[in-house]
């Protein structure tokens, strides 16, 4: 128990040590310790940034897709109502064209019959003219003859 | 056994006693061969299982911090790292909770408090035959007489070690008291405290004596209990430890309890001897 030498050396070993700790390991151990404390932060950081972003890029991406859906609805209904334009034009063309088609047929039947009649009046007058012709060779009865002539024109 | 066929006391005495080499006053440098000659070597003296003991474990605790604090990466920690990093994160932890001062020194310095003392201590739990019975064995090997090796593993159940680190923290202490407080800050505060009169200074000055006996006291007190105090818990648990050792088979319920029993004792006095550091540096530093 007796104090000796010993104490001085314990104390030269004890400055060694701290000495080294102090210079070659601590100083490692702790910018390894703050450096990865560091990374930690950093991760989380950039884990929370990229949350925010998928977050604002979702939502532009169901705006996008709001307004592609309502642009495709407007597009539909510009083409129903465009198809329906379409289909009107062609039914009133249709109509307009059979009209004027039953009105030329009804004037050429007019011309026809008009030709007709001109055909027959003149084979009418024709036929009067043989008859008379053919009654004046043979006599003129006036009586007879009037009555014929009348019943002629009463034809006509 | 260390001697043939000793006495309980011969054997407690034989293993109370350091391997010593020093300055004999007749046989000058060299072995004592028995506690005599070693009392007799007074100061010029060492205990050569203390220093080898304390220096091995010294250089293992800085061998394996060191293997860490190379290989210590940002990434994914390994198990001898993440040790070494709990370890650094608990000292500093401790170091910022009590030590307000701004210093690169406390920190290693409480590491390395706390991990050789844990070492030194934790030798205390190898049975206390296996370590002393070797080194004879070894002795014998070079001729010596087997009764006079004497080899005492706990390093910190020899004085002069724990005295050593106490009295390297005091100088520490004063070192940091001075430079923060300036020397007549250091001076006035063992003269000037606790009795103090500002209004007469004839007062004062007459008690100047008073407070510095008062406060030297208080300051000499603190490396030298700081020392008494781990060398007593370990020297008390070696002892028992060897008393335990001395009966027979009785031996064998007996060792395991007082060991898990001092496995808290091995952790607590490291633990404390380096708060108390801590504690000790920011008085230093700290106004009062």
């Amino acid at each position: 128990m007796n104090l000796n030498l010993t104490l001085i050396g314990q104390a030269i070993a004890f400055a060694v040590f701290v000495w080294f700790c102090m210079k070659y390991v601590w100083p490692p151990v702790m910018q390894a310790l703050q450096e990865r404390q560091k990374k930690i932060a950093d991760g989380l950081d950039a884990a929370s940034r990229a949350n925010r972003d998928l977050e604002v890029a979702q939502e532009q991406a169901n705006e996008t897709l709001r307004e592609s859906k309502e642009q495709a609805a407007e597009i539909l209904e510009q083409a129903h109502k465009r198809s329906n334009q379409m289909i009107e034009e062609a039914r009133d063309n249709a109509r307009q064209e059979g009209e004027r088609m039953i009105a030329n047929a009804r004037t050429e039947i007019e011309q026809e019959v008009n030709r007709a009649k001109e055909e027959l009046r003149a084979q009418v007058s024709r036929l009067a003219i043989e008859g008379a012709e053919r009654i004046l060779e043979s006599s003129i009865d006036e009586a007879k003859h009037r009555e014929l002539v009348d019943k002629l024109a009463a034809e006509l | 056994m260390a001697v043939s066929n000793p006495t309980p006391t011969e054997y407690i005495q034989h293993h109370l006693q350091n391997l010593t080499f020093g300055l004999h006053p007749e046989h000058g440098w060299s072995m004592a061969h028995s506690a005599e000659q070693a009392a007799e070597m007074g100061f010029w003296a060492i205990h050569l299982d203390t220093m080898g003991w304390s220096i091995a474990l010294g250089v293992l605790f800085l061998f394996v911090f060191r293997k860490a604090a190379k290989a210590a990466s940002t990434g994914v920690p390994g198990g001898l790292q993440n040790f070494v990093e709990l370890m650094v994160e608990f000292v500093d932890n401790s170091v910022k909770e009590t030590f307000h001062g701004k210093s690169k020194l406390i920190a290693p310095l409480s590491l390395t408090i706390f991990c050789w003392i844990f070492l030194m201590n934790l030798m205390d739990l190898v049975p206390v035959d296996v370590l002393p019975m070797l080194a004879q064995k070894i002795a014998v090997l070079f001729g010596a007489d087997p009764a006079h090796v004497y080899f005492k593993v706990v390093p910190t159940t020899d004085v002069n070690a724990t005295l050593g680190m106490s009295l390297s923290v005091f100088a520490l202490m004063i070192f940091y008291a001075i430079r923060s407080k300036g020397l007549s800050g250091f001076i006035g505060e063992l003269t000037l405290h606790p009795f103090n009169t500002p209004n007469n200074k004839l007062v004062q000055a007459l008690l100047i004596p008073v407070n510095f006996l008062l406060e030297v006291v208080t300051l000499l007190a603190r490396p030298i209990s700081l020392a008494l105090r781990l060398f007593g818990n370990m020297y008390a648990g070696e002892l028992i430890f060897i008393l335990i050792a001395l009966l027979g088979l009785w031996q064998l319920p007996l060792h395991f309890p007082w060991a898990v029993f001092h496995i808290l004792i091995v952790v607590l006095q490291a633990f404390i001897f380096m708060m108390l550091t801590i504690v000790y540096m920011s008085l230093a530093i700290e106004e009062h």
